[in-house]
Order: C-alpha cells, then structure tokens, then sequence
C-alpha cells in the first residue's frame, strides 16, 4: 500500500467503519517504508515492534470517532526526543542516547493515539538544507534517486512524499521544514514562532526553531497542525493565544484578498523555472479574485548573513551541554578532564557542526560580540520591520520557497557558503518568526517546485485557506513521484 | 574595524580552544579557509546602517511566567544516568581533573 489515494478523513472513516484496523494500517505502512528504506534511506530508526503493539492497543480501545487522528502511524524527525526510543539528531555524538522523557509533541500525538512509526533522518543537529551531513545516512529524493530531499527534514519530507506516511513531523530554524517540502513536492509549514512547544526538541537556534507538520494535502496539514499547537508550561516561549480549528474556513476561496509578491524574492539565482511557477501562481490567485502587488522586502539580501550569525551563535551556546559526561558519546583514552570535553566534542561532531559552533563562538567572543552578533540583531529588527510595512496592506506574501529544485547529491556539500545561500528565502520567516508554507506549485526537469506563503504572526489560518484555495485550483499535488531516476 | 579583519589559522585555534574542539592541521587549513569566506558574508552586514536600532534578541511576545513553588517528582536519577556514559555506584564517573600522568614526579 501507499498513502497516495487516501487522505486523512477517508483512512478515519474506514477505522471508525473496521474497514480497516490500526494494526492492519501499521503493518501495510510498515511494510512500504521497510521496502523504500533501502533505496530512499528516509529513516534512521523504524520502531516495528512498539508501533504493532501500540496499533493493537488502540484497536482494543476502539477508534474514537470525534478524533480524527486515532489509529494512523506518522513519523517523526530524529531530533525530537520520544521516550525510550532513540534519538541522535542524526550526531554520533548522540548515537545510543535513550530520552527518559517524550517532547510535548510526542505527548499529544500519543494522547491522540497517533501511532510513532519511525525516527526520519536530518542534518546532524538539523544544521544544513540536504539531510547530506547526517552522521549515519544519506536520504534519497524519491522524484530522482540523485538528488538530495532537502533539509534538515529530509527523512520527514521523503518518506511523506514517497507515499510511506500520511505524515511527519519536522523542524525548521531556516527554512528546515518548508525548503524539503519543495524538493519532495509536498505541504510543509513553519508555524508562528510560539505557537508549538519547543520542548523536547534537540536545541539549535532557540529564537528560531519552530516544529511544523509535513503533509501531502494542505487539510491533511491543518489538522495536524491542530493536535500540536498550543501554550506549554515547559516552554515559556510558547504562546497562550487561544489556538483556532486550522481546518475552518477552508472554503476555496482568496477573493478580495490581498497578495503581496516581493521583487527581491525573484532576484539573481532565481532558476527561470521556478520564477515561472511562481508566476504561474500569481496569476491562478489573480483568476480566484486577489490582487497580487509587487512589493520590498529591502534587507531580504542581509538575511543569510544575519541569520548564519545569529543561529550558529544559538548553536554554540546550546550545543555546549555536549560534554561526553552526562549523556552521549565520550571519547576512549582520555587524559583528564578537559581532555573528555575537547576529545569527544572533536571526535563526536561532525564539520557541519563544527563550523557553526566555530562561526557562533567567533561572533559571540569579546572584540567581535558588536560588529557580528549584535548587528545581526539589529539587521534582524530591519528585516521585521520590513515585513510589518508589507502586512499593513496585504493579507499574505508569496514566492518561491527555494531559488532551484533539488540539486544533486554531492554537489554542494563542500562548499558551505554556497549551501547557505540556498536558504535566503526561508531564513527572513524565521528571522520573523512568521508562518510559513511551502506546497506543490510546479515542476522544473522533472523535480517538483515550491510555492511559499508567508503570512502575520498566528495568522496560520490565512496560510491554510490560501494554500487549499491554490491546491483546489491546481493539480501539483496530485502528482506522485515513480520511485527511480537515474541514480 | 574589527569586521574588516581576515581570520587566519591562530585565530580559528584561538576560537576552537574557546569551543572545546581541536582540528589536526589538514583541518585547521580546510576550517581556516571555509570561516573566512563565510566571514567575508557576515562582513557585508556593516554596509547596513543601524544607527538607532534595537537588537532584536527573541521574537515571542511571551513574559517569564513562573509556576507555584511546589515540589514534584520529575526524573528519577536511576532512569537520567542510564545515558551516563560511565557510571559507578550510582554515580557519573569522570577522569581526574589533574592530569595524572603529569604529575607524577
């Protein structure tokens, strides 16, 4: 089986029904991600056992009918912790860790009797855009074995995409969970900074960092958006701003709604494809009865620059408690104290991981701290500032979620710079701690392109009903990818 | 200005002692080369001007919240020091903090 001709209120008819039980739909999706696995590489661990005897519990219970989530098995990306089941974040230097505790996520997706299938591979720590720096695997994308899914999420995106799960959990810090959604061509958001808990996920960029689903309908996505957002006494960063139902007013309809397209989000780099696509949308938005306006986002070119700073700046504070004392990787042979700390850091990063911890200490060291990391701050304020002007007038931006399709595997895992650079169309989201979406828009060579909407702090709703307005006008999600290539 | 700086090989080591890491010198090279060309990004920061500005350090519009000052069961130590890496007799074992082999005479 796949999860191509379904969606999630059908899979829940035919559970509510006994058309279908929870352990039969474990074991049929157990089975195809088993299968993919070996040519997509989308998974660094598959949780066979506990997944069948969860299935087999909630079946025992019976499928609540009010809740629409009972009995389906997602995955979920390797840096969320889920209690007694490893978690690396895709680093040696957590290559045996066992969380004693589940994120808040994983609480409310087990509330829900969402069943956990399996831990989907990244970029260690979630520190890149092509799931190539994993310490264990590289993941494959299933529209073209050759090419990377994307990043960091890439597991989540992949399996989603190859038709293994109705859906994934990801992370985005700069563009993590929308940018793999374009590669793989499926629906990805980044909600509002604060409108998910933080807690539990493996720290990278804190000011930054956001969980989002990955999905193959825009629907699909709100609904699960549903089941995990909402105030969390363990992350005072989270929001409590009353969370509405994301799957209300999803009507088709955008008239008199009005679009904002930056220039600058088709600039240089832009591949002619992906512009077109875009534009392609603007003109589909345009015939449902929006006005689409050419807008300035000025300090968008600042962005990659400010964002580097203030992420590896992040990183290198949170990744200190990577000690080889408490938990995690220690080195052999060890001298003394500081031995411990120096070796296994060395021994248990990779360079990814290193050059941001390299980068951040730098900008954050005494004689450097003004001219890096509080000017990236202050360009931070700018680029906010830039959105507020934007939004006074219009209900939500769009463009491209990346400047190319997929690249090829290999092609730009040695040079970080241009690696970085991809990611200066997601990063201002984040940097704003807006909402953000990536869905199907269009194909370029074969490779799926993305759309991305971004709209104002906790104005979810605006992206869903957007998003569905486009995925009912359009066929792109509607395509599915013939496992191949040329590989 | 300190921004116009390029870093070289003893500052990348300077920073690397700061990070608690080491590079062996094929590293240090290949390190000192890729930082400095993602400095000469960070770099292009000082052509914006930010007179006036505030930083922006958070985004949340979220205020310290605190909880009733009331003891709970959280983790239990036996199940935290399962991913000790070392352990005896309930506790963390680590190396001397003094190099031994040092001082030995």
């Amino acid at each position: 089986m796949n999860y191509y001709d379904t969606d999630l209120t059908t899979l829940h008819e035919k559970l509510v029904n006994k058309k279908l039980t929870a352990e039969q739909l474990t074991r049929d999706t157990l089975a195809k991600i088993k299968a993919d696995n070996e040519a997509i590489n989308a998974y660094i661990t598959i949780d066979e056992n506990a997944a069948i005897e969860t299935a087999k519990a909630i079946d025992a219970k019976g499928i609540n009918p009010d809740n629409l989530w009972a009995g389906i098995p997602i995955a979920v990306k390797d840096n969320i912790v889920t209690k007694g089941l490893r978690t690396t974040a895709a680093s040696k230097i957590l290559e045996n860790f066992n969380p004693i505790y589940d994120a808040t996520v994983i609480e409310k997706l087990r509330a829900n009797d969402v069943i956990v299938i399996g831990k989907t591979n990244l970029d260690e720590f979630a520190m890149g855009g092509s799931t190539e720096t994993s310490y264990f695997k590289t993941t494959r994308n299933p529209w073209n074995l050759s090419k990377v899914p994307g990043g960091s999420s890439g597991g989540s995106a992949a399996t989603v995409s190859a038709g293994g799960v109705l859906a994934a959990l990801g992370t985005d810090t700069g563009g993590s969970i929308r940018q793999p959604a374009s590669f793989t061509g499926v629906v990805g958001v980044k909600p509002t900074y604060g409108r998910v808990s933080r807690w539990g996920i493996i720290a990278f960029g804190s000011s930054l960092d956001q969980v989002g689903p990955f999905t193959r309908t825009v629907k699909d996505n709100a609904a699960l958006l549903n089941l995990i957002a909402g105030h969390d006494e363990h992350d005072m960063t989270s929001s409590d701003k009353e969370v509405p139902d994301f799957t209300a007013g999803l009507d088709g309809s955008v008239k008199g709604m009005r679009i904002a397209l930056p220039k600058e989000y088709l600039g240089e780099g832009v591949d002619e494809n992906v512009k077109k696509a875009v534009l392609d949308a603007a003109n589909t938005f345009k015939e449902l009865g929006a006005t689409v306006d050419e807008v300035s986002l000025p300090h968008s070119k600042y962005g990659i620059a400010a964002y580097y700073i203030i992420s590896s700046s992040e990183a290198s504070s949170n990744l200190q408690r990577f000690d080889g004392i408490r938990y995690g990787f220690r080195a052999k042979d060890v001298k003394n104290l500081e031995d411990v700390y120096v070796r296994s850091r060395s021994e248990g990063f990779g360079d990814e991981v290193k050059r941001r911890i390299m980068l951040g200490t730098y900008s954050l060291s005494a004689g450097f701290y003004d001219a890096y990391f509080r000017k990236a701050a202050e360009v931070r304020t700018l680029m906010i500032n830039d959105f507020k002007k934007v939004f006074e007038d219009h209900d939500f931006i769009i463009g491209p979620t990346a400047p190319t399709p997929a690249f090829g595997i290999g092609e730009d895992s040695n040079d970080p710079k241009k690696m970085y650079m991809n990611d200066v169309l997601t990063v201002p989201v984040n940097m704003a701690g807006l909402p953000g979406m990536s869905l199907p828009a269009g194909f370029s060579n074969g490779l799926p392109v993305g759309l991305q909407i971004i709209a104002k702090p906790f104005d979810e709703q605006t992206l869903y009903k957007a998003g569905y307005a486009f995925e009912q006008a359009t066929d792109f999600h509607s395509k599915t990818p013939e496992i191949g290539g040329d590989k | 200005m300190a921004n116009e700086e390029k870093i070289d090989k003893a500052q990348v080591e300077h920073v690397a002692s700061l990070a608690k890491l080491e590079f062996n010198d094929a590293d240090l090279g290949k390190f000192t080369t890729q930082l400095a060309d993602i400095m000469g990004l960070f770099n292009t920061l000082s052509e914006v001007d930010t007179t006036g500005v505030e930083p922006t350090f958070s985004v949340t519009d979220q205020f310290n919240t605190m909880r009733e000052d009331m003891a709970v069961n959280s983790h239990e130590k036996d199940a935290l020091i399962k991913n000790a890496p070392d352990t005896q007799d309930g506790y963390i074992r680590v190396p001397a903090i003094i190099d031994e082999s040092e001082g030995a005479n």
